[in-house]
């Protein structure tokens, strides 16, 4: 059970940022004054793929809460690092942005960073 | 034009972080003032949501929200993933200063690990998919 939410917590977050990164990208570059957070929420209302991909936070955010349920926070932290990872590779295979070396072990830093932070 | 688009995605970042830690720690200490066991029972959800502090909290986690898609406009995934790793970081900071929790030395070294990663990604270019923007 517990693999079975990993993987959908997994497949969830790497959904809702792969969509949520194409498309704000589409919609221009937003600003987070009073009114540019009305303009993203009409943003999200009009947009059907950026609102799967808030939809797909929520279904990440309550499979995470499912998890530590059962589940110690030292198991569920690097469960959840594992997205990361899929998601570098994702962004320059799908999204197309110019990963770099420096960026690659920038990167990889973070992510034994986060393992041994929830470990 | 370029240092103004650079000055604005750190701006927007910080204010990413500090939403996202003001909303955790609004959140964790009102959940601890509610006393019921948390279960399926989406009514418990919404009683909690009555406490001052986890209404705070979800608020500003919300914001949270809406402000990283925002920074998602102005940077690349495989930026924004790596610099808002800090976060991490933050909440290390404020278990060990403000609630004067154990850190072990291994959190400690994950916690430096993840800010020099951040430090190296955020030295590379924010937006490679824009062409102004690209190195």
């Amino acid at each position: 059970m517990k693999w079975l939410l990993v993987a959908v917590m997994v497949t969830a977050t790497v959904l809702a940022d792969l969509l949520q990164s194409h498309e704000m990208k589409q919609a221009g570059e937003q600003s987070v004054s009073a009114g540019g957070f009305a303009r993203l929420l009409q943003t999200i209302a009009r947009r059907r793929l950026l609102f799967l991909g808030v939809a797909c936070n929520a279904v990440s955010f309550f499979t995470f809460m499912a998890l530590v349920q059962s589940e110690p926070l030292s198991f569920a932290v690097p469960a959840s690092a594992s997205s990361f990872v899929l998601e570098t590779v994702l962004a320059k295979f799908v999204l197309h942005e110019h990963i770099g070396a420096r960026r690659t072990a920038g990167a990889l830093a973070v992510l034994a960073g986060v393992v041994l932070v929830g470990g | 034009m370029r240092r103004s688009g650079a000055l604005k995605t750190w701006a927007v970042l910080l204010f990413f972080l500090t939403l996202k830690a003001a909303g955790n720690s609004w959140m964790a200490w009102g959940m601890k003032q509610v006393p019921e066991r948390m279960s399926l029972d989406p009514s418990l959800y919404l009683h909690a949501m009555l406490n001052p502090f986890v209404a705070l909290g979800i608020i500003a986690l919300i914001l949270s929200l809406l402000t990283r898609m925002a920074l998602l406009s102005l940077a690349d995934l495989s930026f924004v993933l790596p610099v808002t790793a800090i976060g991490y970081v933050v909440a290390v900071v404020i278990g060990k200063v403000w609630l004067h929790e154990a850190v072990s030395s291994q959190r400690w070294l994950g916690a430096l690990l993840i800010f020099g990663g951040a430090l190296l990604v955020g030295s590379t270019s924010r937006n490679t998919t824009t062409k102004a923007d690209s190195e």
